[in-house]
């Protein structure tokens, strides 16, 4: 039973967490990433890539206003917009197929959450000091060093943020000129809501939310048990080594006792604020911190290493019983991921190689269905967009297969017709055309667009249909 | 209603209660959380700030910015949707006067003003023809379709100007006007029968069509307007008799009706109701539906 006088709590407060700084083989792995990381991020939009005078030449650039999503030699019109969904597809099944290889190395190095916490005790770390003192300032009453201490690492933070928010609207604009802008102070207003709205949600993520992300935000974190199996790595406690664990004495024997000391290194260094000797645990990330202070310690007393580790559970069992069962890279669950994105990844790779740069659309006039002529022929009129995907500007040739006797000709100015017709690169040209001839016997023929740009190229069909009436 | 000489507080929560109780069961008297109630108290103040700011309280007199208080800004809706009218119309005064000044032929050439005119065009024509000629101008029984080649006075652009602007027997001094005697008064019903035989034949495109007394009576009753080969004359808005479009029906009985007792339309005048520029834009869109004639 519980306690009926005391009232009942709805929340629980989530004690701010102060990790300690740690050395050793996953820190140094961790700084590595966050690096190769961030510098993929800040410095990808400045990637160039020529695409002639009629489209820009940065590497990766969604350009919202004109529509566009350019990645390297690949140009998206939005139609196509499900080669993003495809991207999440492969996005997706590569995490999936990574974590049942390696367990939640995304999560522990990789994850922008992790990569940007990171750099924020970093900066909190180098303001106020390791652990101890930050609890201690934490728990000061306010004074002059508590003031300045934390305005500084706030700014700090504020300027990470800004510099995160900075960075992102450069793959939506031309990088080198926004960079001017923003230097100029001439930034666009929509832009500068990005920017604003980027640095304070990094903020906010970083600098205050951090480990609840993982633990209340993302879903990731919650389903990933799913592809848990006794193959999986895990940080794990080796309990047989290391129980009972107990403070030892300078002339105490290792005899009849574990190894762990219970020096708590390995909770004070959890940015995720857990004791990994409580065995797995939704809240872990994998990132191994813990093991790195886990080995300094056990360094100084000159035993093993590896009282924590990554680990399999199946390898656990099997040091437990003597067995000699190996982990096994290769298992269903693994080809059925590798498969699926060999799949998905194939299916992508055929779609873009596959892609024309021809395409045309035809809208048959509903209003009206079709025009008598004072002759007795019969007229059907067809709204026609050509998208020219290539970036040199193209004319045209349209021909309509499957009506006899019939004469194309094109609405508008100049002397357009149906032999040349012009359209921009990288852009769609609108035609209205009228085809008349003779009323047929049946009020339906099927008809065929064909569409063949002069010089050579990808051609385009499309089909449609004639009507004359009953 | 609350019970405020009530004392009472609940042991498990630690909440005075209400003193109201169901079968033993006492209603709590949990306070509104205080993040709550200040967000209350500020949007009290931000609404008094907004008053004053806004336009917010209706005069019932007429007064003021149409019967309301006017704001310390000066902002009113009517205003904002005058601004963005006149945004709009200083957007398209670029290719306005352009439009006005060039005449058709140079339009036909241009891209942007040709744009410019059929995007006018057809939200005019949506507005004021769509009633009588339908939304995509192919007409109805009486009121002509304007998709086809068949123009009863005459089909060049400027042709389709002066019909929009003076209208047809319509109310204006400029109207083209014409009207088709009633033959029944004229011809008995045997040389009705014989003109409307030789008219349905002709128009069919038979080699043979039909008596020659119907073309000898055609030729004295109806060529005068209709011309000799049934061609029809603009200049009248004489029908084309010959071909295969009718307004008012094609078999023989629906001839023989229009002979007896025409039907006439009326197109009203469009000069007065619609600006000289929106006449020429209609012109232009009506043109280009696919049956204009150069």
């Amino acid at each position: 039973m519980s306690d009926l006088t005391a009232p009942n709590k709805l929340f629980a407060k989530s004690p701010r967490i102060f990790p300690k700084r740690v050395w050793g083989r996953f820190r140094q792995i961790k700084w590595v990433a966050m690096v190769v990381l961030l510098g993929i991020y800040y410095l990808t939009p400045f990637l160039r890539w020529d695409r002639g005078e009629h489209a820009p030449d940065q590497a990766i650039l969604f350009d919202m206003v004109h529509q566009r999503a350019y990645f390297f030699y690949i140009d998206l019109w939005p139609q196509e917009v499900f080669y993003l969904a495809g991207i999440m597809i492969l996005a997706a099944f590569g995490l999936f197929f990574v974590t049942s290889l390696f367990g939640r190395v995304w999560c522990g190095y990789a994850c922008p959450q992790t990569v940007w916490t990171d750099l924020f005790v970093w900066v909190e770390r180098i303001v106020q000091g390791d652990r101890v003192k930050r609890v201690k300032l934490h728990n000061a009453p306010w004074s002059f060093e508590k003031i300045w201490k934390m305005a500084l690492t706030h700014t700090l933070w504020l300027l990470i943020g800004l510099m995160t928010g900075g960075a992102w609207v450069f793959y939506f604009n031309d990088a080198p000129t926004l960079l001017e802008q923003i230097m100029l102070f001439e930034v666009p207003w929509p832009v500068l809501v990005w920017i604003i709205s980027l640095t304070l949600s990094t903020y906010l993520m970083a600098g205050f939310a951090r480990n609840q992300v993982c633990t209340y935000m993302c879903p990731y974190a919650r389903f990933q048990s799913a592809m848990f199996d006794k193959n999986t790595l895990i940080i794990s406690y080796d309990e047989q080594r290391g129980e009972p664990r107990g403070k030892k004495k300078k002339d105490e024997s290792w005899e009849n006792r574990g190894h762990c000391v219970d020096c708590t290194a390995c909770v004070q260094v959890c940015p995720m604020g857990i004791d990994i000797r409580d065995g797995l645990q939704m809240e872990c990330i994998a990132c191994g911190l813990c093991i790195d202070a886990c080995d300094n310690v056990m360094d100084k007393l000159e035993l093993p290493r590896n009282l924590i580790r990554y680990d399999t559970s199946l390898q656990q069992e099997a040091r437990i019983e003597g067995s000699a069962e190996q982990t096994k890279l290769v298992r269903p669950r693994t080809i059925y991921y590798a498969l699926l994105l060999t799949f998905i990844g194939s299916l992508m790779a055929y779609g873009l190689l596959s892609r024309s740069d021809t395409e045309i659309h035809v809208l048959r006039d509903r209003n009206p269905l079709f025009v008598q002529l004072s002759d007795g022929t019969i007229r059907n009129g067809y709204a026609i967009k050509i998208l020219n995907k290539s970036y040199q500007d193209k004319v045209y040739k349209l021909t309509v297969q499957g009506l006899d006797d019939m004469t194309i000709k094109i609405q508008g100015i100049g002397n357009v017709t149906a032999n040349a017709l012009p359209v921009y690169a990288d852009s769609v040209g609108h035609f209205r055309i009228f085809i008349t001839a003779p009323k047929a016997s049946d009020a339906r023929t099927d008809i065929e667009f064909k569409l063949q740009p002069l010089d050579g190229g990808d051609s385009g069909t499309y089909s449609s249909i004639f009507t004359s009436g009953k | 209603m609350t019970d405020h000489k009530n004392n009472e507080v609940d042991q498990h929560s630690g909440t005075q209660t209400t003193g109201h109780e169901w079968d033993g069961i006492k209603e709590l008297d949990t306070p509104m959380p205080r993040w709550w109630l200040l967000t209350f108290y500020v949007c009290i103040i931000w609404a008094v700030g907004y008053w004053y700011v806004y336009p917010a309280w209706p005069t019932f007199g007429g007064e003021g910015i149409r019967g309301g208080t006017v704001g310390a800004s000066d902002w009113t809706s009517y205003k904002q949707l005058e601004e963005s009218q006149a945004e709009i119309v200083a957007r398209r005064a670029v290719y306005q006067s352009q439009f006005d000044s060039a005449p058709f032929a140079e339009i036909k050439q241009n891209e942007a003003l040709f744009a410019f005119g059929m995007a006018g065009g057809k939200a005019a024509f949506g507005d004021n023809c769509a009633t009588c000629h339908g939304t995509g101008g192919a007409g109805a029984s009486g009121y002509p379709n304007l998709n086809d080649d068949d123009w009863l006075w005459g089909g060049t652009i400027e042709d389709i100007y002066t019909t929009i602007r003076y209208g047809i027997r319509a109310n204006h001094e400029e109207t083209r006007y014409s009207e088709m005697p009633a033959f029944s008064e004229m011809l008995d019903a045997d040389d009705i029968d014989v003109i409307a035989d030789y008219v349905v034949k002709t128009s069919a495109g038979a080699a043979d069509a039909g008596s020659s007394t119907g073309a000898e009576a055609f030729a004295e009753n109806c060529a005068a307007c209709h011309g000799d080969t049934l061609k029809g004359m603009h200049d009248f808005g004489a029908p084309n008799l010959s071909d295969s479009l009718w307004l008012y029906g094609s078999s023989k009985d629906d001839i023989v009706a229009q002979i007896k007792k025409p039907k006439h339309g009326l197109m009203p005048s469009w000069e007065g109701r619609l600006d000289a520029s929106t006449i020429r834009q209609l012109a232009l869109y009506v043109h280009s539906l696919g049956g204009g004639e150069e």
